[in-house]
């Protein structure tokens, strides 16, 4: 009895047609309401990537991509011996290591405080304060950056009148740029970050801090020995994803605070913002796109390298 | 133990000065560019450009909002951004919430597949130009309210996170309607939908944020001044401030100076009003998709 069931079973399971075909018309309504999604990707995603022919073409606006003359590594020759691509290469790596350093280091600090308050409604008005500058968008920025760092009439030099000191001119100094850029992305970013571990402290089990607190462990000694040591894997995924975006400068931010100011571009000007005066006052197409192509590279390399080690610290953090 | 409880006490105070006082700080910090911007809107023109800009004004003055809505530079800005704003969200959500369901069926074969054709956009780009050459030769959507929005129609990272909270729905619930005869569409709307509606309030906003604050698709495909979103009338006030600020009322007078450095904080001032007047509201819904996405992104 029991044998003749399992080979009903066995023989109903004729072997379905297991082809693609077969299984979008199973499905027909769910692929459908995929499809405008698999489209959106097939255009504004994988056509471009295509486009990165452009890269080695002396692309004509009238002959278009592919009518276009091939001219080789012309474009990247020229990129990369004009000096420029060390200096917006760097500058990207390093104004990122900063931020990532600095947001990082004042974020958790700020988590760590805010959590061992007791004051609820201090907590939750200072904590929608500081989160709030995320809403803001990088336009007003540059519009705050002027306000305070303008040298004629920015607040700060102003201030720096009505005390007899000589005003700075800040428009000349690139020097001091990079401090100013990480003090907005601080004041950008931290709150969000801050979000986020402080979520991630919430969760940590309560007993550890009851049984130090009974041995005798002061706060500062907990937070030294129970919070950071378990706050480091956070600490690390939320880095780790940050160093995989190391080479892409976010244009928003570096074109709203610095603009057009040539004489800052030494130490402020990045790959995003030399790729968008490359297409866009130079129109030089081959080159941006070049350099463009150069970026991708790298990005994808940081990418996949830091996705690979996240996924060794936390398994469903890694994008794949 | 009873010396080293006194010590403790000495040092869980200094614990809560440091953690008061920095924290009193930080927020200070963060309010302090929003002060600037509402000392600044509401300072006398002629105040600023004698004594810069000053977080505590001598002159009151509210010339600055009398100039931007005297002509129709603004309100056509607002209009603008109010409408990409709606248009995109809606959009997105739409296109963003069938992609995500459908992917986190587990009866669908290739979601795995089509989940990494999404993924790989984000490893992989081709970069600025292609994209700008499709769009603007090919697509030939510059200068149309369609450039604001249909670029980014769907984040990659809002999908997945959508299709993860999808995919708690009990796959019994979708199976019974499916033997009560419901349809597949039908099922999205009349249970799928509903049952994910605070992760759907939650990436709505943060559509909406990105659709409200983006300037990147105007700066590089809106010429025409009638369809500038506000966030690109910011950055045109501060790149050519004398012109763009005559041209905000053209009815003025001649001879007399308008406001201009105090126009530049009071148009901040009405783009962030709307972010702010909401922002108690919505707040928590941000703080929640934060806490369960961002880890991942």
């Amino acid at each position: 009895m029991a044998k003749g069931l399992y080979e009903l079973k066995q023989s109903k399971k004729i072997k379905p047609n297991n082809g693609l075909l077969y299984e979008i018309k199973k499905n027909k309504s769910i692929y459908t309401m995929i499809l405008p999604g698999i489209l959106f990707f097939l255009i504004f995603a994988y056509i471009p990537m295509v486009g990165v022919i452009t890269a080695f073409k002396d692309y004509d606006i009238k002959k278009g991509i592919f009518g276009s003359n091939w001219n080789g590594f012309d474009n990247f020759k020229f990129f990369f011996s004009s000096g420029d691509a060390l200096k917006i290469t760097f500058n990207t790596f390093y104004l990122n290591l900063l931020f990532l350093i600095a947001s990082t280091v004042i974020s958790v600090a700020l988590a760590i405080f805010l959590n061992g308050l007791t004051a609820n409604g201090f907590k939750r008005i200072s904590q929608s304060v500081m989160f709030l500058p995320y809403f803001v968008s990088w336009a007003i920025v540059g519009i705050i950056t002027q306000g305070f760092f303008a040298s004629d009439n920015g607040a700060i030099n102003s201030f720096l009148r009505t005390l007899n000191v000589d005003p700075v001119s800040w428009n000349s100094s690139p020097g001091l740029w990079p401090s100013i850029l990480v003090i907005f992305y601080i004041w950008k970013w931290c709150g969000y970050n801050l979000v986020i571990y402080l979520a991630t402290i919430t969760g940590f089990d309560m007993e550890c801090y009851e049984a130090a607190s009974i041995d005798g462990a002061s706060k500062f000694q907990q937070i030294r020995y129970i919070t950071i040591p378990l706050l480091m894997p956070t600490i690390l995924v939320l880095a780790l994803l940050q160093i995989g975006k190391i080479f892409y400068g976010d244009f928003g931010m570096f074109y709203s605070i610095i603009g057009d100011n040539g004489m800052l571009y030494a130490t402020t000007d990045v790959i995003d913002t030399y790729v968008y005066r490359a297409l866009r006052q130079m129109s030089d197409f081959g080159m941006a796109s070049a350099i463009g192509l150069y970026q991708s590279v790298m990005c994808f390399v940081m990418v996949f390298g830091s996705n690979l080690l996240v996924r060794k610290y936390q398994s469903d953090g890694a994008l794949f | 133990m009873v010396h080293s409880k006194i010590k403790n006490n000495k040092s869980n105070f200094m614990y809560n000065i440091v953690a008061y006082l920095s924290i009193i700080l930080f927020s200070l910090f963060c309010l302090l560019p929003f002060w600037l911007m509402v000392a600044g809107a509401f300072t006398d023109e002629t105040s600023i450009i004698q004594n810069g800009y000053q977080l505590f004004p001598k002159k009151f003055s509210i010339d600055a909002f009398g100039t931007i809505f005297a002509g129709n530079r603004v309100l056509g800005a607002y209009k603008i951004t109010i409408a990409v704003t709606i248009l995109g969200t809606c959009s997105a959500m739409l296109i963003t919430s069938m992609m995500a369901y459908g992917l986190s069926l587990r009866t669908i074969k290739y979601r795995n597949q089509i989940s990494f054709y999404v993924v790989f956009t984000m490893l992989f780009s081709g970069g600025l130009v292609p994209w700008y050459i499709l769009i603007t030769q090919y697509l030939k959507i510059q200068d149309t309210i369609w450039v604001l929005f249909v670029p980014y129609l769907i984040n990659p990272w809002y999908m997945l996170l959508l299709k993860k909270f999808f995919s708690t729905i009990p796959e019994s619930l979708i199976e019974s309607a499916k033997i009560d005869g419901a349809k597949d569409f039908y099922i999205f709307i009349k249970i799928a939908l509903p049952l994910s509606l605070p992760a759907l309030a939650t990436i709505g906003l943060f559509y909406s944020l990105f659709f409200w604050n983006d300037w990147w698709l105007g700066l590089l495909f809106i010429n025409d001044r009638h369809l500038q979103p506000l966030q690109l009338l910011l950055r045109a006030l501060v790149s050519n401030l004398s012109s763009e600020v005559q041209a905000l009322n053209p009815n003025a007078k001649q001879g007399i100076i308008p406001p201009a450095y105090s126009v530049r904080m009071a148009t901040s001032l009405v783009t962030i009003g709307p972010i702010v007047l909401f922002y108690p509201f919505v707040q928590k819904y941000f703080v929640k998709g934060l806490t369960v996405g961002a880890v991942k992104g």
